[in-house]
């Protein structure tokens, strides 16, 4: 084999692992899910999150608008503390509600936002206070077989 | 009678492998770093980076295709009881990236490279060669081992690559044009469960761990190989059967650390 033609191919083989990983990157991996870093901060505090977990959607109206970056527990009120990343173009206003749903009936729970409708917007860092706790299903069941159980 | 021979030779073996390990660990630097030596060559590299990626990769490509087709077939029929066919892209792609890429494109190169590579370095070594070598003051190491060594550490990433990409098409052919699974759902659903440092550059860091140690065992069997045409034969059962153990017992290991 040439030198030269040996040359070529090497290059062509690499060129194509790069193309790979790029087609990879853009088209199977979430890349543009890195969007989120330059969003602003927003904390709620509910008295159960379920099995929401970070990097679970914040969804408005069904569209992805940020997403959760960490859940922790605040000592004093014994409410989880999620903390979301969301979307800077988006604002939201003062009296806005956050619940967690749940896609489906087994899928993946996320944060769904319910805007409200003062003048004031929420500034980065600042806490949404009307929340809705994650709908429970196991309690739910036992409520259901309990209440059967018992009688009317 | 066999029995008792059993023990004294469990004896043996281990102090004949504790040693040879060590040797081989002193090889593999040694070997690491003859980069820095003057008969170490860019041109002797590009050659086995031809011989190992550019002629492999035909191999891997027919390879990944059919086991994209196979998961996407298998994914599809465990996954429709469940009326939950939209996760195929994932299963499909997650499978590939973390798993299936990495291990068998290490094997599918212990098989077709590293068997190669020993055979040639301890044919080298029974027609004395390496020893001719070190006669005329040229350091074997750089100007054989070396290069083959770093070659394998750079080819089996993109190899490893190419491999994803090529079996994530197969999945997808068999999943959306002949399943009739929906084509959006197939990459949405792909997009939003697959991270890119989370699952394709850990299943490539796995991929560059295969590399360093197929070819170090290859190498390493053929420079230590008895220098008879036996021996040459008996290296290169060796070289494939290790590498292949070790990918897989590695790949334990890594998936435990990495995927946590």
């Amino acid at each position: 084999m040439e030198k030269r033609a040996i040359d070529w191919w090497v290059g062509i083989f690499v060129l194509l692992g790069i193309a790979a990983l790029v087609v990879l990157a853009l088209r199977v991996g979430n890349l543009s899910g890195f969007a989120y870093n330059e969003g602003y901060v927003l904390h709620a505090d509910f008295s159960n999150v379920g099995s929401l977990k970070p990097r679970s959607p914040v969804k408005l109206g069904g569209v992805t608008i940020g997403e959760v970056t960490h859940i922790g527990m605040d000592p004093k009120t014994f409410m989880a503390k999620v903390t979301m990343r969301i979307e800077p173009k988006v604002k939201l206003p003062t009296d806005t509600g956050a619940s967690i749903y749940t896609e489906g009936l087994l899928g993946e729970q996320y944060v769904s936002i319910q805007p409200g409708g003062m003048p004031q917007d929420l500034q980065p860092g600042g806490t949404i206070t009307m929340t809705q706790s994650a709908v429970n299903i196991d309690q739910l069941i036992g409520q259901m077989v309990f209440s059967k159980a018992s009688g009317k | 009678m066999a029995f008792m021979e059993f023990i004294p030779n469990l004896g043996r073996r281990t102090l004949r492998t504790v040693p040879n390990l060590g040797t081989a660990s002193r090889f593999l630097l040694l070997s690491l770093f003859a980069v820095a030596n003057r008969h170490f060559s860019i041109q002797q590299l590009l050659k086995q980076v031809y011989g190992f990626g550019v002629r492999s990769l035909l191999l891997m490509m027919v390879a990944a295709f059919f086991t994209g087709m196979v998961l996407g077939f298998q994914g599809y029929y465990a996954l429709v009881r469940f009326g939950a066919t939209s996760a195929l892209g994932t299963l499909v792609a997650l499978s590939l990236l973390r798993e299936l890429g990495p291990v068998l494109t290490a094997l599918l190169f212990a098989g077709r490279a590293g068997s190669a590579l020993t055979a040639e370095i301890s044919s080298m070594k029974a027609t004395e060669q390496l020893s001719a070598m070190e006669m005329m003051a040229v350091n074997p190491l750089a100007w054989v081992v070396a290069p083959r060594l770093w070659a394998g550490i750079f080819v089996v990433p993109i190899l490893c690559v190419i491999f994803d990409l090529v079996g994530i098409f197969g999945g997808y052919l068999i999943s959306v044009p002949v399943l009739g699974v929906d084509g959006g759902t197939f990459w949405a659903q792909m997009q939003s469960n697959v991270a890119f440092s989370g699952d394709i550059l850990t299943g490539l860091f796995k991929a560059l761990c295969f590399g360093l140690v197929v070819t170090w065992i290859a190498a390493w069997q053929g420079y230590a190989a008895q220098p008879t045409a036996e021996g040459v034969g008996n290296a290169t059962t060796i070289s494939v059967v290790t590498a292949s153990l070790a990918v897989l017992g590695l790949d334990f290991i890594l998936t435990a650390f990495l995927f946590t």
